[in-house]
């Protein structure tokens, strides 16, 4: 479904990424782990459009989209969420989620102006759409009309998660999604996660530090370090891996 | 106290005016326009009619500005595109029959700003806040400076202005004010809600996106391109609309008319009333040329309107103006629109606890 192959990124003398090689399978959930620096979050960047890769592919579907701009790629099916939340603090939580229909929608500049007729039509549906499919879904109906800085941390993230479904990605990109949350709110968003695949059949990359819930959930593992994939195949086999222990631990004396 | 706020569908809960104390305040208002030329003074009607003016063009940077959070220096080049626009279509096509002609002279008015609005908008792309401030300056000084050519005299009349055509809508010619109070509150009331309108739709929602943050904006499929020139388009086009009634109400238009006063004019009557708010413009336009006229009226009462002292009244007016603009802002930095919200708050919940 969404691949990267040989992908090279660098910083000046900084190499993020140093040929990264993997496939997220359609509707399976795979998560990419490393140590801090490791090239996570310059991995999503490339994937999403934000960073140019100097060397190799990002193929979605089938489709080479290394060259086309993150609107392209949103339009395409890809959505994804940031670590450090990239709400729209300015709107509420109703309109946040509204946001992630936009691709979906058609309204042009005149009809937008008039707003009764054609544009209410679509606004109406896509309310009931986003009601009905993910606000209920995510649990969130209790603080729809409520300011994006009323709410807590554990709530944005979810309020975030929320606005990506909203677009109906086929794949979804989530970067740390349960960074900074305790153990009820960890188990939340996992369960979150796994309703979102299981209902929407939508492929899942994930980049996490909680190696409990990347374990637990996750069917198939990437492990970066210093910008290299050292490793990658199935929680239990990467968990033993000798290169992937050293990593997070360091080397046997 | 409005006591729940229940729905039993959405088209219920997507209405703007959604307790009875909002439809109160704004049909009431309408209303009040509607009857304000019946008894009104002539001079009530004068100031209203420069305020309708002034508050479309607020409005059009309104959707720049307020919403889309690129600022502009540069508008009043847009009122004056509208303006001369009006003045030498009108001229061109006096072929034309007059009952007709505004109604193709004024759209066609409205393009040109708005065109000329992408372009002032390409810098957008690339920089931000205060260096866009400065980039959308230059449009400003350029569209004035090319109005006062000598080159362009036969049709702008160069730096000692044009005399404007008289409106005539359909064989109604509107030449006293009291007419032009009808037209323009009619625009400016339609203007109004046409903005409001945006802002329920994905059009608005990606301006906000925009302002909140642009790159999150991005992965949601908007294009920064698109929408950050398209914003530039409707504030230019408003702001060309607001030129055109300015043209039609005053019978001469002069360059200095549209200086860099006029663009601060704009941003200082957004600032005032709300950035990004429906009705923070009308409340903005309403201070800024509401309270000047009241401190000279006051002065020339406390000093029994000799001319002796119009010396230093004249510039203490505007000095006594800048300082209530300072002061206003550092206790309410979001406008008036933060008091009248407010209010509307502890009026939905009296008697209880205002908050």
């Amino acid at each position: 479904m969404l691949s990267v192959s040989d992908l090279h990124l660098s910083f000046g003398g900084i190499k993020a990424l140093q040929g990264v090689n993997f496939e997220a399978k359609e509707g399976e959930i795979t998560g990419v782990i490393g140590p801090n620096g490791a090239g996570k979050t310059s991995l999503f960047n490339a994937i999403s459009g934000f960073y140019a890769p100097d060397k190799g592919k990002v193929h979605f579907d089938g489709e080479d989209i290394t060259g086309i701009t993150p609107d392209k790629r949103a339009s395409l099916g890809m959505a994804r969420t940031f670590q450090n939340i990239a709400l729209f603090r300015g709107m509420t939580v109703l309109d946040n989620i509204k946001l992630g229909g936009h691709t979906r929608l058609n309204t042009g500049l005149f009809s937008a102006f008039k707003y009764f007729g054609s544009a209410r039509k679509e606004e109406l549906e896509l309310r009931r759409d986003i009601e009905e499919r993910v606000i209920d879904l995510l649990e969130i109906d209790h603080i729809r009309k409520y300011p994006i800085t009323m709410l807590s941390y554990g709530l944005q993230k979810r309020v975030e998660l929320a606005r990506a479904l909203a677009m109906r990605p086929r794949v979804l990109l989530l970067d740390e999604p349960v960074a900074g949350m305790n153990r009820e709110e960890t188990a939340d968003m996992a369960r979150f996660i796994l309703d979102v695949q299981e209902q929407f059949g939508t492929t899942i990359l994930l980049v996490e530090h909680d190696m409990h819930m990347v374990m637990d959930i996750c069917s198939h593992i990437v492990v970066l370090n210093f910008g290299q994939q050292i490793a990658s195949g199935t929680p239990a086999k990467v968990s033993k891996n000798p290169a992937v222990i050293e990593a997070y631990l360091g080397a046997a004396a | 106290m409005i006591n729940g706020n229940l729905k039993a569908d959405y088209g219920a809960d997507e209405r703007v005016l959604n307790n009875r104390n909002k439809q109160l305040f704004v049909y009431g208002s309408m209303l009040l326009l509607a009857l304000f030329p019946l008894f009104a003074d002539d001079y009530a009607v004068l100031m209203a009619c420069k305020m309708g003016i002034l508050l479309i063009a607020v409005v059009g940077i309104n959707v720049l500005t307020g919403y889309t959070g690129l600022v502009s220096l540069g508008h009043g080049a847009f009122v004056a595109i509208g303006a001369y626009s009006t003045v030498i279509f009108s001229n061109l096509f006096s072929g034309l029959p007059a009952g007709i002609l505004p109604i193709i002279v004024v759209p066609l008015a409205i393009l040109v700003s708005a065109l000329v609005g992408i372009i002032v908008g390409l810098p957008s792309l690339r920089v931000k806040g205060l260096y866009l401030a400065v980039a959308t300056l230059a449009a400003s000084f350029i569209v004035k400076f090319l109005i006062e050519q000598d080159l362009f005299a036969p049709w702008t009349g160069g730096i000692v202005g044009i005399d404007t055509p008289v409106p005539n809508l359909l064989g109604w010619e509107l030449d006293t004010k009291r007419e032009m109070y009808v037209l323009i509150t009619a625009l400016a009331v339609g203007t109004m809600l046409a903005a409001q309108n945006l802002f329920r739709t994905r059009v608005g929602r990606a301006f906000i996106a925009i302002r909140d943050r642009d790159y999150s904006a991005e992965i949601l499929g908007i294009s920064l391109l698109r929408y950050k020139l398209m914003s530039f388009a409707i504030s230019a086009g408003y702001c060309g609309l607001s030129g055109a009634l300015g043209a039609y109400f005053f019978a001469r238009i002069l360059p200095e008319q549209f200086g860099l006063d006029l663009s601060l004019e704009l941003v200082a009557a957004l600032i005032v009333g709300g950035m990004g708010r429906t009705l923070g413009p009308l409340f903005g336009v309403v201070v800024v040329l509401l309270v000047p006229e009241m401190i000279k009226i006051t002065m020339s009462g406390a000093t029994g309107g000799s001319l002796e002292w119009a010396r230093y009244t004249a510039p203490l007016q505007e000095i006594v103006f800048g300082l209530l603009l300072v002061f206003f802002l550092l206790k309410e930095p979001l406008g008036i629109n933060q008091i009248t919200d407010r209010i509307l708050r502890s009026a939905n919940r009296w008697p209880f606890a205002r908050g």
